[in-house]
């Protein structure tokens, strides 16, 4: 399996407004979100703030509101939203069939 | 231009197989013919034994608003007119690329110049067993229709596997046709993929207000049944009853021929611009292809790609450059649009209107002062003007204060001012519907000293139902009195102009029972809420719906999703129950266990008497959970806006100084109250007497035990600002002590706004409020309490044991596991 998209299960598996994680070995969790518009999203599960695990916040609109202290984080760009500065890495993702994809090149890095 | 057919061996001119008889292969001939009428002899295969139609109006046949013949694009004398031979009834099996020929499944070989490959798509049969089984069927040609009439005429139930466009489409006419419809839908809203969650929900109520069954969030594990289909199983065991079941979960390009004839094949069939496949003999349209890493299901995109197509047969190549689409649904009586990204994200920015009286929806993103999506319910007129200015690309930056009102009104002249607008209206003018009051009234109870929204409301009404006037009797306000406006009370967040108050007695009196619906009837602005909205609004439907409403997951903050403290480094703490600070070697056994087998760094004793384990993995939770559980512990709601302990001192059992069995007391008022979600954290504590070793009195709710009795104490608590409590009054029963806890917290929890604790609460409301709630009605206390005793009767489950037994738990275990050597799980 040398692909350059990992297939890490179905849409559904992802609650609407909610997300699940990819546990990535000696790396960071990766955070893949859905909206409730049913777009997927995914990031590194660390907050440019503390660290705090993204994908344990509330998802509204195209945004998570980090756990720990209730940044808000773009779930396209990664970047913090309002007052607050700072980004977090984003993972692309696709769509296919049903099954999410994300892409190997990124996880790899977030391995590293 | 009159031109009489040859026949085939006479013709020299190139040949060009259609593959596919549908409305993309015929759309393509009629380009070309428009074109150049003499420039090719055209043979078209089709699968279906019948001439071109409309696939579209399906629906409308099936809902008996139309017969196949009006539905007929090309009829016979079409093809005979234009020289185009058709063979239909006979699909073609094979594709020769190398003798340039096809093959039909009877066997005829057709050789040709140019081959073009219009397929369509294949309906998605999902994988369960059953699915063979006779009268389980798609949603896709004129046969399905007719087995689905069949099928009516016989009467009985219907199962529809899908809820978005062609599923909602097959049961709007099948319950047309009399049959009783169930519509199973994998996702919590209808048509996800076109339609946002609020009008996901309008969708719901008006097809189930048509006697339609829509389950959502229906996982199908099985169709039953021995010789014909008998029901469907859900993967939670709910068995429904089905003569007919259509499956309209999704389709899937129709790429198999050119698969197989080793043409390149993504999710489609790929092509350039000029639907040229990777054989440059071989063309492709429609559904069956991909353009530029995307494929349509709809039918806009296929008239742009037979165009360009056409364009390039002729030799005058125009170039597609793929689609923006929009979504209409067809079910007549049920307006519903969508176009382009309304998925929000960076630099969206939303317009919403809702108004509830007339079930009105309406959704417009804007990115960079230009429409980047809509969604319309209920008022669709607006739909292709939207959908234009975002296909243009269009800067609204001009019209952005009065677009979402629509074309009429946004084009509407000197009027781009809202405030203006509203100036100009007469004063006869209703401005709150549902109070009837006119602009003349709003503006005179201004002048006599109504100076901001609240006091508006209170004195003439306005605004103060379902609040969809809010703007107009602001602009009033700020027209009668310029900068002198008062600005209401605190709104409960950017997504509405109403305060907690009002949100909560909107709930009670319009028995609202679900999120989206409380944001539609009071006109969110926004489409899904922000996390400070939603986590208010899901407490008070609990508290407002025992029992019935259904907690909803995503809007709790994460301690309460995952019934742990979430730490600074990502693990949790657990802190089991230890009913009034009491324990024994049994349960002291199980948590040593528990720290020792889960390799928990550290265990504390809190300062609410009982012990924390920290440092628990996600994943780990419900094994920690179940062998607490198994020693008889349940959950100590450490994380949640709920009870948490009941302190005691030893009391009279012990001490030498008690009075009464306060230990005892605070184990009974602890097993009562436990379990209740409450507006924010509530603590209570049992001291033996006036010494007071339990700090009874900085508690939401103390007991301090005297001699005669018990003295009730309330609104109290440490952290940042410390307040001692205030005295409610003495009684001399536990019983009487434990009937006063009860009713003040179910006050506390009807009343008070979400995360505003006790203390602030008794500040704002007086505690002269709160006595003469409890102690002088007693038959409103008595209520008081019969109602909290009832919501106990359904929130005194463990949500640990729920969880240790294997619920929601997707919220603990990764979805996949990677390591850089590939090893998956
Ligand atoms: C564990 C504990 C400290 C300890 O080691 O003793 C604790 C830990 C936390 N407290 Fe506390 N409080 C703990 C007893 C207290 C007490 C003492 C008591 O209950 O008698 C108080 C003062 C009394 C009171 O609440 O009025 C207390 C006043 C607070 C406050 C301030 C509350 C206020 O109304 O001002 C906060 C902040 C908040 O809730 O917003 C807070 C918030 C927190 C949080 C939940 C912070 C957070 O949001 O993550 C801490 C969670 C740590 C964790 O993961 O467990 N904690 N906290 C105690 C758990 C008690 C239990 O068994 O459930
Ligand atoms: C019930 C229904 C309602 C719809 N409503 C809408 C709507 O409201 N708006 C909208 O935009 N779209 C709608 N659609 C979608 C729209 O009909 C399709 O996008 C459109 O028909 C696609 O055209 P096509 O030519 O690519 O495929 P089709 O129209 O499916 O044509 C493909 C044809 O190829 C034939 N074929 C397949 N394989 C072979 C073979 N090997 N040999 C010979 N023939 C073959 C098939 O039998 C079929 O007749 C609806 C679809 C359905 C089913
Ligand atoms: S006092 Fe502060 S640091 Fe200590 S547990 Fe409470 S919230 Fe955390
Ligand atoms: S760690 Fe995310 S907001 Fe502080």
């Amino acid at each position: 399996m040398n692909a350059d998209w990992l297939d890490i299960g179905w849409v559904d598996q992802i609650p609407a407004r909610g997300s699940r994680t990819v546990q990535v070995a000696g790396g960071d969790d990766i955070a893949v979100f859905r909206t409730a518009e049913g777009k997927v999203f995914a990031l590194l599960d660390r907050c440019p703030h503390k660290h705090g695990r993204l994908s344990q916040g509330i998802v509204h609109g195209g945004a998570v509101a980090c756990p720990l202290h209730n940044w808000r984080i773009s779930l396209a760009t990664g970047e913090a939203l309002g007052e607050d500065k700072g980004c977090t890495p984003t993972v692309p993702v696709k769509i296919d069939g049903g099954r999410v994809l994300i892409c190997r090149a990124s996880v790899l890095k977030a391995a590293a | 231009m009159e031109h009489r057919p040859l026949s085939p061996e006479a013709d020299t001119r190139d040949h060009l197989v259609v593959i596919g008889n549908g409305m993309a292969g015929c759309r393509a001939v009629e380009e070309l013919l428009a074109r150049d009428p003499a420039r090719y002899r055209v043979t078209i295969f089709g699968a279906e034994p019948r001439v071109n139609y409309n696939r579209i109006m399906l629906s409308p046949v099936l809902a008996g608003e139309k017969g196949f013949d009006d539905i007929v694009i090309n009829d016979a004398e079409w093809y005979a007119a234009n020289g185009i031979a058709l063979v239909a009834g006979d699909p073609v099996a094979a594709i020769d690329r190398g003798a340039k020929t096809v093959t039909t499944r009877s066997g005829v070989t057709e050789s040709y110049d140019r081959l073009l490959i219009a397929t369509g798509s294949d309906p998605f049969i999902i994988p369960v067993p059953g699915k063979d089984l006779p009268g389980v069927i798609a949603f896709r040609d004129m046969d399905d229709v007719g087995t689905m009439l069949a099928a009516a005429e016989r009467g009985g139930s219907a199962v529809v596997i899908g809820g978005g466009l062609l599923g909602l489409e097959a049961a709007h006419g099948l319950s047309l046709r009399g049959m009783k419809v169930t519509v199973l839908h994998l996702m919590p809203t209808l048509m996800e993929r076109q339609l946002d969650e609020a009008a996901g929900w309008l969708l719901k109520q008006a097809l189930e207000a048509r006697g339609q069954t829509i389950l959502t969030g229906a996982d199908t594990a099985e169709i039953t049944g021995d010789t014909k289909v008998e029901g469907v199983r859900l993967k939670d065991g709910t068995l429904i009853p089905a003569d007919l079941v259509v499956m309209a979960v999704g389709i899937r390009p129709a790429t198999g021929l050119a698969r197989d004839a080793g043409l390149a094949v993504g999710r489609g069939i790929q092509v350039d611009d000029h639907m040229v496949t990777s054989d440059p003999a071989i063309l492709a349209v429609g559904e069956c292809v991909e353009h530029d890493r995307q494929v349509y299901g709809l039918v806009a995109p296929l008239w742009d790609m037979c165009r360009s197509l056409a364009d390039g047969l002729v030799e005058k190549p125009s170039g597609y450059r793929g689609s923006v689409t929009s979504t209409k649904l067809k079910v007549s009586g049920i307006d519903v649009f969508s176009a382009g990204d309304f998925s929000g994200g960076d630099g969206c920015e939303d317009i919403v209107l809702r108004d509830a009286a007339r079930g009105v929806y309406k959704r417009v993103v804007l990115k960079d002062d230009r429409i980047v999506g809509a969604v319309l319910y209920g008022d669709t007129a607006d739909g292709s003007w939207y959908f234009d200015l975002l296909k243009k690309q269009e800067d609204v930056s001009g019209l952005r204060d009065l677009l979402i009102f629509g074309q009429a009104f946004a084009a509407g002249g000197g009027a781009a001012d809202p405030k203006a607008a509203v100036a100009a209206l007469s004063d006869d003018a209703e401005i709150c519907g549902c109070n009837g009051v006119t602009k003349g009234q709003v503006v005179s109870c201004i002048a006599k000293g109504a100076c901001s929204l609240d006091a508006v409301r209170a004195t003439c009404k306005a605004s103060a139902s379902c609040g969809s006037c809010t703007g107009l009797v602001e602009n009033l306000l700020a027209l009668t009195l310029g900068d002198e406006v008062q600005s209401g009370p605190k709104t409960m967040c950017q997504c509405t102009s109403f305060g907690h108050d009002d949100v909560r007695r909107e709930i009670v009196a319009q028995a609202m029972r679900s999120i989206p619906e409380v944001m539609q009837k009071l006109h969110w602005t926004t489409p899904d809420g922000c996390s400070s909205c939603r986590p208010a609004l899901n407490y008070y439907l609990l508290c407002a719906l025992p029992g019935e409403y259904e907690d909803d997951q995503q809007s709790r903050f994460v301690n309460e999703r995952l019934h742990a403290n979430i730490q600074k480094d990502g693990t949790y703490s657990v802190v089991p129950r230890m009913w009034g600070g009491l324990t024994n070697p049994r349960e002291l056994r199980a948590i040593a266990d528990v720290v020792e087998k889960y390799d928990a760094p550290m265990v504390k004793v809190t300062g609410g008497q009982r012990l924390d384990i920290f440092g628990i993995k996600k994943e780990d939770l419900p094994a920690v959970w179940a062998d607490l559980n198994a020693a008889g512990m349940v959950s100590g709601h450490a994380y949640g806006k709920a009870l948490r302990t009941v302190k005691t001192c030893v009391g009279s059992e012990w001490c030498r100084f008690g009075t009464q069995d306060s230990t005892g007391l605070g184990v009974k008022i602890e097993r009562m109250s436990w379990g209740s979600w409450m507006p924010h954290k509530f603590k209570i504590a049992v001291s033996g007497c006036p010494r007071n070793c339990a700090e009874a009195t900085i508690k939401d709710f103390g007991i301090v035990c005297v001699d005669s009795g018990y003295e009730l104490h309330v609104g109290g608590n440490g952290g940042i600002h410390v307040r001692a409590t205030d005295l409610l009054c003495k009684v001399a029963t536990e019983q009487e002590a434990m009937d006063h806890c009860a009713a003040f917290i179910q006050l506390y929890r009807e009343e008070a706004r979400y995360l505003e604790r006790t203390a602030p609460w008794i500040e704002r409301v007086g505690l002269a409020y709160v006595q003469s709630r409890l102690l002088e009605d007693d038959a409103g206390r008595e209520a008081l309490r019969a109602r909290f005793l009832f919501s106990q009767s359904f929130s005194q489950d463990d949500p640990w044991a729920q969880r240790a037994g294997g619920a929601e738990a997707e919220h603990h275990a990764p979805m996949a596991r990677f390591t850089p050597q590939e090893e998956w799980a």
